[in-house]
């Protein structure tokens, strides 16, 4: 028999750190298998951030660097621009990219940094115990929103792939979901796009994945696909928000 | 003919396979890993078509799937 699905050569061994049914592993599994897929292991360069996304660089096999929270994509800009033959990746929490490091996030898009950011969005901060964050939904219930996240007090959610779909400098945006087998496969595709972009040198791209957080969501891994299928999807455009023309000959 | 092997080193029993799979063919198994989660097994062997579903809605890549 024939093995037709196993760990990707860029995983390392190490089992993951997260909760369990945490979707936080399908995204790195894509990103593995995407650079394995595009041979491109030895020449990546990943930023990892702070959150449940800082523990990233334990479990590949390319080269990580680690920031303070919300500068990935500073220290990324800056490899890339010191090394410009080398891939290089930000994978960031929705608290990381969309509320500490917003300035960053909308810069680099402006400026077109040639990098690849991975946003993995699951409405809250996760590892610090579920606090509310600027991508919590409306009504949403977290641990510093016990009745629900009020507009008129703590103001409306960000759509950040939106927002950085508006700037110039960012060629390809996308908003994916893990939520079905079918949108694993779809995310995967946009992961791959989006480094593809960046080996042929086109400009800044954004993977949005929507994401669950079971442990501070307070229900099951399986009840938690079903929350973000009814909650999240309606609400955060999905889809590739933007593409150039350049970006859809590759 | 295929097959699921369950790498019980990683599984975290999230279940998540057991959900997705169309044949109903893991549950949760008996014994539990080092790191004390219950892991899960592979049941009806025979009626395994190898459509790799619980694999690729494993968190932990913790499914190997041969054909």
């Amino acid at each position: 028999m024939e093995k037709v699905f196993g760990r990707s050569k860029g995983l390392s061994g190490t089992p993951f750190s997260f909760c369990p049914g945490c979707t936080h592993g399908i995204i790195m599994r894509l990103i593995a298998e995407v650079l394995e897929e595009l041979d491109i292991i030895e020449e990546t360069i990943g930023v990892s951030p702070v959150g449940c996304s800082g523990f990233c660089q334990d479990f590949f096999t390319c080269d990580f660097v680690s920031g303070a929270h919300g500068r990935a994509q500073a220290i990324g800009n800056g490899i890339k621009r010191a090394l410009p033959d080398k891939i290089v990746f930000t994978y960031q929490g929705d608290g990381d990219i969309a509320g500490i490091g917003t300035q960053h996030a909308i810069h680099t898009a402006a400026r077109g940094e040639k990098i690849t950011s991975i946003m993995v969005n699951n409405a809250l901060y996760g590892m610090t115990g579920g606090q509310m964050a600027p991508t919590t939904l409306k009504g949403m219930k977290t641990t510093t929103t016990p009745y629900g996240r009020e507009v008129e007090v703590y103001g409306y959610p960000i759509d950040l792939p939106k927002i950085i779909a508006a700037l110039d400098g960012a060629v390809y945006v996308a908003s994916v979901s893990v939520d079905t087998p079918k949108n694993v496969l779809q995310t995967k595709k946009a992961i791959k796009k989006a480094f593809r972009v960046q080996q042929a040198g086109l400009g800044f791209a954004l993977v949005s994945v929507l994401s669950t957080c079971p442990t501070n969501w307070g229900l099951s891994p399986q009840e938690s696909l079903k929350w973000l299928r009814e909650n999240m999807m309606p609400f955060y455009a999905m889809g590739e928000l933007k593409a150039t023309e350049e970006v859809k000959n590759l | 003919m295929a097959k699921v092997k369950v790498l019980s080193q990683y599984c975290k029993c999230c279940q998540l396979c057991i959900e997705v799979c169309p044949q109903g063919g893991l549950k949760v198994g008996d014994k539990t890993n080092a790191r004390g989660y219950n892991t899960v097994v592979p049941v009806n062997e025979e009626k395994c078509t190898g459509c790799t579903l619980c694999a690729i809605m494993c968190p932990d890549v913790a499914i190997e799937v041969y054909k």
